[in-house]
């Protein structure tokens, strides 16, 4: 019987390596996986590259990740959020590198590694100091910048419910980068609020279907 | 004469949003845009974190943690109104679905340059959020800022000299003392605030001015 259900945070994130890429769900707050990013800072792996729109929250999995400088690059278009005092500390120290990408390319980015896409032309900042260095072409008379595919080792994703198979539903706006992110990683782990029994979940409503997920923890 | 306050800076920019017009809005003073857009007009407001038809959160209304806008400030969904995931939020914005986006700006050049994600300070984390998506990918770039810098230096210049977000994008822009238009390298000054003159506002911007001929004054009702 095809069951995704791991027993701990430990299990979820088993594999992780040092340098592994890691794409990490949430926009600030909502759909942020804090069970999984507390089982990364508990297993020490480090020279992270983290992909994640914000710099993380006090106190969060995150921040003590970059405090400790365990991540070597921040991929994230708004690392400095409103009274996130740590990270402006931590940043200004030097225990971090920052990669600003615009928001809507970090997400197609990975949407294109998730597609098996080799990168896309994206008009997003062309002539800015944000597309220096990248290749630029002219189509039908408009500059692109090449944008290439952002693939992780593991993605950590939260969401509201899951099955066995890994099919997940969302909560408002705690979706956000989360169902994108799922499914542009080798292995994907997922901490639900609930488990419900197979065929549950109204079809429909699914927004990542169980075939990006390969472990699901509820944490509640 | 004391200029706008950033309440009659969004009051004011809120007057030109209209029924069925799909709407973003940036952090600072264009998030407190809705509760001055008009009563009876259905504007959708869309946020980059994946919401379309929402509102702001009224005084007793209880905070959803997990329902926030782009400035991750609560707010409360309409009825009819969705949530999706960021690849979909982001078509829509670089898709040209979005029909004003109100953005914030450090400079605003005369040929519609706007400059709103760096001032290029080394001890802080430069944030560029979805403001270069949406200044290429709306139809219509609008602008909200104050009209100097607290040390008084105009923010309308004749080049922007933060870096940019994008070029040649802005058309419309609501400052605390005029509403100007871009037109062909010249701000047009449609509304200048009310006791002040056009000479004022000349003193206190860098870019070409042109004074519109039919020029009314900006009148808001709240300070």
């Amino acid at each position: 019987m095809l069951d995704k259900r791991v027993g701990s945070a430990a299990e979820a994130i088993a594999g992780l390596r040092d340098g592994a890429t890691i794409l990490l769900g949430g926009f600030g707050t909502p759909g942020y996986p804090a069970r999984l990013m507390d089982a990364v800072v508990a297993s020490g792996m480090g020279d992270l590259t983290v992909v994640s729109n914000n710099g993380g929250a006090n106190g969060s999995g995150l921040i003590k990740l970059i405090s400790t400088g365990r991540v070597r690059r921040l991929i994230c278009s708004f690392p400095q959020t409103a009274g996130a005092t740590e990270f402006q500390e931590a940043y200004a120290a030097g225990k971090v590198m920052v990669e600003l990408v615009p928001q809507g390319i970090i997400s197609e980015r990975m949407r294109c590694a998730a597609a098996g896409l080799g990168g896309f032309l994206s008009p997003v900042g062309v002539g800015t100091r944000l597309a220096e260095g990248k290749q630029v072409q002219n189509v039908n008379g408009r500059d692109y910048v090449l944008e290439l595919p952002l693939k992780g080792d593991l993605a950590l994703v939260r969401a509201d419910r899951a099955d066995r198979w890994g099919n997940l539903t969302y909560r408002k706006t705690a979706r956000n980068f989360n169902p994108v992110m799922a499914s542009a990683a080798a292995v994907t782990a997922v901490e639900v609020r609930e488990m419900v029994d197979l065929g549950a979940l109204d079809a429909e409503a699914v927004a990542t279907p169980g075939i990006f997920v390969d472990r699901v923890l509820v944490t509640g | 004469m004391k200029p706008l306050s950033r309440n009659a800076m969004a009051w004011r920019a809120a007057q030109d949003l209209y029924e069925g017009m799909y709407v973003n809005l940036g952090i600072g003073v264009p998030v407190m845009v809705p509760p001055y857009i008009p009563a009876g007009r259905e504007v959708i407001l869309h946020s980059e974190n994946g919401m379309l038809g929402f509102t702001g959160l009224g005084k007793d209304e209880v905070v959803d943690p997990d329902l926030v806008n782009a400035a991750k400030e609560p707010v409360r969904l309409l009825p009819g109104g969705v949530f999706f995931d960021h690849a979909t939020s982001f078509t829509m914005i670089r898709g040209g679905h979005i029909d004003v986006a109100l953005l914030g700006a450090f400079e605003v050049s005369e040929r519609g340059d706007i400059a709103n994600w760096t001032v290029d300070d080394p001890g802080r984390a430069p944030g560029v959020g979805g403001a270069m998506d949406l200044a290429v990918g709306a139809r219509e770039v609008r602008v909200i800022m104050e009209h100097t810098t607290r040390e008084g230096e105009p923010r309308l210049r004749k080049t922007c000299r933060y870096p940019l977000t994008a070029a040649g994008v802005v058309k419309r822009i609501y400052t605390s003392l005029a509403v100007l238009d871009v037109a062909d390298g010249v701000l047009v000054v449609r509304e200048i605030l009310e006791g002040m003159t056009f000479d004022d506002i000349v003193q206190r911007t860098e870019a070409a001015l042109r004074l519109a001929p039919d020029c009314r004054p900006l009148r808001t009702p709240i300070a």
